[in-house]
């Protein structure tokens, strides 16, 4: 893949086949990360009643899913207040259902752009940004999964499990700096 | 926070303290984290919250060097939405009550 291009309206850039299926498998491992969290949902009456759907008010168990959908507040200090854990609780659940559904949606955006098989893609700016939004999603999946640090080597040693992890993570990286750089750069 | 490319910081950036007043009991936080791009944070900054350059600039540093900002303030309503904005986008945001 070379940088990102803008021209007006439109981004481009083309992809290879080999890159086209990492990308791809790893927005549909999201998606269904995210979907899956939609559906251990419990739907109560009142929800159907109202049409205001309410989300879990616990944060997910996995590391991957509770980085991509945060509290509203600090709760990993020592010692969270009360007040804090009650209102968390209830903003999350509150939130939580349009987070799922904006997450999805990126991420959707990127399956139905991205060639299955390699090729040009061509986005407009809405898309684009749909794009970011989702390369960061994977990127933050990625990198809490291998435990990126600040400081990470470009490289790390070859026995290590991660090793091959960690050059998809930073050719994500790429594609998502260059596609900011070609976003802010008209 | 990450860079791709590490690029100097040369354009000097006027201090841009927040002043919270008292209708402005709410704040929102974002966090520093090993991830984000520090060229994305920006853009998100600029594009969320209609900063200038400089501004989401000077936020997204503060953000990388002191490990959180304080990004935007207001009643409970509008902060839970700016949380949840940039929650769409994978930063780190928390809202909490100005003492």
């Amino acid at each position: 893949m070379k940088p990102w291009k803008r021209k007006g309206d439109l981004v481009h850039a083309d992809i290879d086949r080999q890159e086209a299926a990492v990308l791809r498998g790893l927005v549909s491992q999201i998606d269904d990360m995210l979907r899956a969290r939609v559906e251990e949902t419990p739907q109560d009456e009142l929800a159907e009643l109202t049409g205001i759907r309410t989300g879990p008010s616990t944060s997910p168990d996995d590391p991957i899913l509770s980085r991509l959908l945060p509290d509203f507040h600090r709760l990993d200090d020592d010692n969270p207040s009360k007040a804090d854990l009650d209102s968390a609780a209830v903003l999350r659940s509150l939130h939580e259902p349009a987070l799922l559904d904006l997450k999805t949606g990126v991420a959707a955006v990127v399956l139905e752009t991205c060639p299955v098989y390699g090729g040009g893609i061509r986005l407009s700016l809405e898309q684009a940004d749909a794009w970011l939004a989702a390369l960061n999603d994977v990127r933050l999946a990625l990198g809490t999964a291998i435990e990126v640090t600040e400081d990470m080597p470009d490289e790390l040693p070859d026995d290590d499990p991660r090793s091959p992890h960690l050059s998809v993570y930073h050719w994500l990286t790429w594609v998502q700096e260059s596609l900011v750089q070609a976003l802010s750069t008209p | 926070m990450t860079a791709a490319v590490d690029r100097e910081q040369t354009q000097a950036t006027p201090s841009t303290a927040e002043v919270v007043a008292e209708d402005r009991p709410w704040q929102t936080v974002v966090w520093n984290d090993p991830v984000n791009l520090m060229s994305y944070v920006t853009y998100v900054f600029q594009k969320l919250f209609g900063y200038s350059r400089d501004r989401a600039t000077k936020l997204m540093l503060d953000v990388h060097h002191e490990g959180k900002a304080i990004v935007s303030s207001g009643s409970k309503d509008k902060m839970e939405a700016d949380v949840a904005k940039l929650h769409a986008a994978g930063l780190w945001a928390t809202m909490e009550h100005t003492s």
